[in-house]
């Protein structure tokens, strides 16, 4: 029984607080002078197998937490956080600013890398904010044959160092699976709290190694499938309707026809 | 080994197809004939899940011929209940309570067999937590890259989404053979679930082994109706500020108005509310003909999940919070007030 190996695919995005608006031409998000971030639910991912490391939650400990992202030059910085928060090393698969590969085309690289690294647990966001697909764990977890646990509050590992058991968040509650490594999870909200990077971690982290490689390295077909024809600003609620008291509310609420 | 001679001679032949062939399908309806759609539907317990004929409804805006797919143990009875549902021509269904648990290790390789026996055009299921754990599985066993959570179908290739948390809207446009596509619940409704006759037919059991298995579920029980497709909705946020006053304040209110109970990530972080409440970009989605929330300032994430009900209404006593922007009845007030007494006048 061999330590995990742990990979953590990272995604930059635009900030969760920032307000997207969309370009002149209509065809994305403006990105430009606009706050990014990591991808909230990467935070986690990574918190997690740190934590799984700290407090030996697997019996034979944690050999490499390996981070990786795909996409702009500026990406390397979410794999600075990824490696001060944790993180041992990193991959940088470096991309031009929007021309990211579709989930299916990280699925593929990511399933490159783990043949290459010998990963035994992969561990992603159930969803990046921007794109909000929600499909990059499940499409590697089909690639590889792997067990997959999606949108995860809680993960233990058995004595024996095979058996993984994950809470998942479901429609209506939770679930409770048991798969055996290797394994793809997938991690919810409610999986953790994830810590801030200190600075002499961060300091650390300037030390550890970035792997830079280019989409062709990994010998994979990440064409894209989907052609964006179009992106809109979502028709515009008429709100701002204030009523005086209770009284008022329910009779604006019964001439809208809602109760 | 091929002579140069014998190539050229190929080449002409395929030109010849080429031209021999059919001429481009000019019209629309035309084309709607050599669509065939699959609704993968869900079952609970040997009953049909409702929740999941949005499916159809969105394979009938596709045109074309629609199949629905449903497996899991003594599945006659569902598949006797998808036959009726209006506009399905053909039911198949898998028997075998190994797929009664929704593990989409095994079930993901079933729906592929299915897929490649019936070359299919269109696989379409609800966004729902099975449809996404499933479908990019689906997805990715047949190399196609999948379409999530569509609000709206353009033509056979074309679908709308909402991106950054439903502040962009997007059109994009397939060029996979086979469209697998995840619908957004609220923008398809259930589609009849009288008025069709559907043949029926056993799919293939491709026997597929799980590495995964189900332990166990907690469901959180609740006599209201369901969340996410409940016809009013009345949701609480951090200003109820305990479980106990949420407990107390909104779900008389919720029982007054026959609604379902929702609640901000504040309030289900800090314990108020169950996770399975949460309504926002990472929890549900709801559209409802009337959303009333009091406490919840409308962040972004919150607006994702809300923002397409039909009415909006807030109690919030800051009169600068977010969601007066967005609420067509506005009341600047204490919600321990103002909540108990619109419960009292709803009563009355």
């Amino acid at each position: 029984m061999s330590g995990l190996r742990i990979l953590v695919p990272v995604k930059r995005v635009i900030d969760y607080a920032v307000k997207p608006r969309v370009n002149k031409a209509q065809t994305a998000v403006e990105t430009a002078g606009v706050k990014h971030s990591m991808n909230p639910f990467d935070e986690l991912s990574i918190e997690e197998s740190v934590r799984i490391r700290e407090k030996k939650t697997y019996p034979s400990g944690v050999e490499d937490i390996l981070a990786f992202s795909c996409g702009p030059p500026k990406s390397a910085d979410i794999l600075r956080t990824a490696m001060a928060m944790g993180a041992d090393r990193s991959i940088h698969v470096e991309v031009k600013e929007g021309e990211e590969p579709e989930p299916l085309g990280v699925a593929k690289m990511l399933k490159a890398v783990v043949e290459k690294e010998k990963i035994n647990l992969v561990f992603l966001g159930k969803q990046s904010i921007d794109d909000d697909a929600g499909q990059t764990g499940q499409m590697l977890a089909g690639l590889l044959g792997w067990g997959q646990a999606t949108q995860a509050s809680k993960v233990t590992f058995d004595g024996d160092g095979k058996g993984v058991t994950v809470e998942k968040e479901v429609d209506g509650g939770t679930e409770t699976v048991k798969g055996v490594l290797p394994m793809i999870i997938t991690a919810d909200l409610r999986l953790n709290e994830p810590r801030y990077a200190s600075l002499p971690n961060i300091m650390k982290a300037k030390k550890k190694k970035i792997e830079k490689m280019a989409a062709g390295d990994l010998g994979v077909d990440v064409g894209r499938r989907l052609k964006t024809l179009k992106v809109i600003e979502p028709p515009p609620r008429q709100g701002g309707g204030k009523v005086e008291d209770v009284d008022g509310m329910i009779s604006k609420l019964k001439e809208l026809g809602a109760i | 080994m091929i002579s140069r001679s014998g190539i050229s001679v190929l080449r002409q032949a395929r030109t010849q197809l080429r031209t021999a062939g059919p001429t481009p399908v000019a019209s629309l309806s035309a084309l709607a004939r050599l669509l065939s759609s699959l609704a993968v539907l869900e079952q609970k317990d040997g009953k049909l899940n409702h929740g999941s004929l949005g499916a159809i409804t969105a394979a009938k805006k596709l045109g074309g011929s629609i199949t629905g797919f449903v497996a899991g143990g003594n599945i006659k009875g569902v598949a006797e209940e998808a036959s009726k549902v209006s506009g399905i021509e053909k039911v198949i269904s898998v028997d075998n309570s190994a797929y009664d648990k929704q593990l989409p290790e095994n079930y993901a390789p079933l729906l592929v067999e299915n897929i490649k026996k019936g070359g299919y055009t269109h696989i379409i299921m609800g966004h729902t937590a099975f449809g996404k754990s499933l479908m990019p599985r689906v997805a990715a066993l047949l190399d196609v890259q999948q379409i999530s959570d569509i609000t709206a179908i353009e033509d056979e290739k074309t679908f709308v989404r909402p991106i950054y948390a439903g502040n962009a809207i997007a059109t994009v446009e397939s060029s996979d053979n086979i469209k697998i596509i995840t619908i957004r619940g609220t923008a398809f409704a259930a589609a009849e679930a009288e008025g069709g006759s559907a043949s029926m037919e056993d799919g293939v059991d491709s026997k597929a082994e799980s590495t995964t298995e189900w332990v166990s579920e907690n469901l959180a029980k609740s006599d209201r109706p369901d969340l996410a497709t409940a016809g009013k909705v009345v949701s609480g946020g951090r200003g109820l500020k305990s479980k106990e006053e949420f407990d107390r304040i909104m779900l008389p209110l919720a029982d007054a108005l026959g609604a379902a109970v929702g609640a901000s990530r504040a309030a289900v972080d800090s314990g108020y509310a169950d996770n399975s409440l949460q309504v926002g970009q990472t929890g549900k989605v709801v559209a409802p003909q009337l959303y009333l929330c009091a406490g919840i300032s409308g962040a972004i994430q919150h607006l994702a999940g809300m923002k397409d009900s039909k009415v909006i209404a807030a109690i919030n006593k800051d009169a600068d919070a977010p969601i007066f922007q967005v609420a067509d009845v506005g009341l600047v007030g204490d919600l321990f007030d103002k909540v108990p007494e619109l419960t009292e006048k709803l009563n009355k």
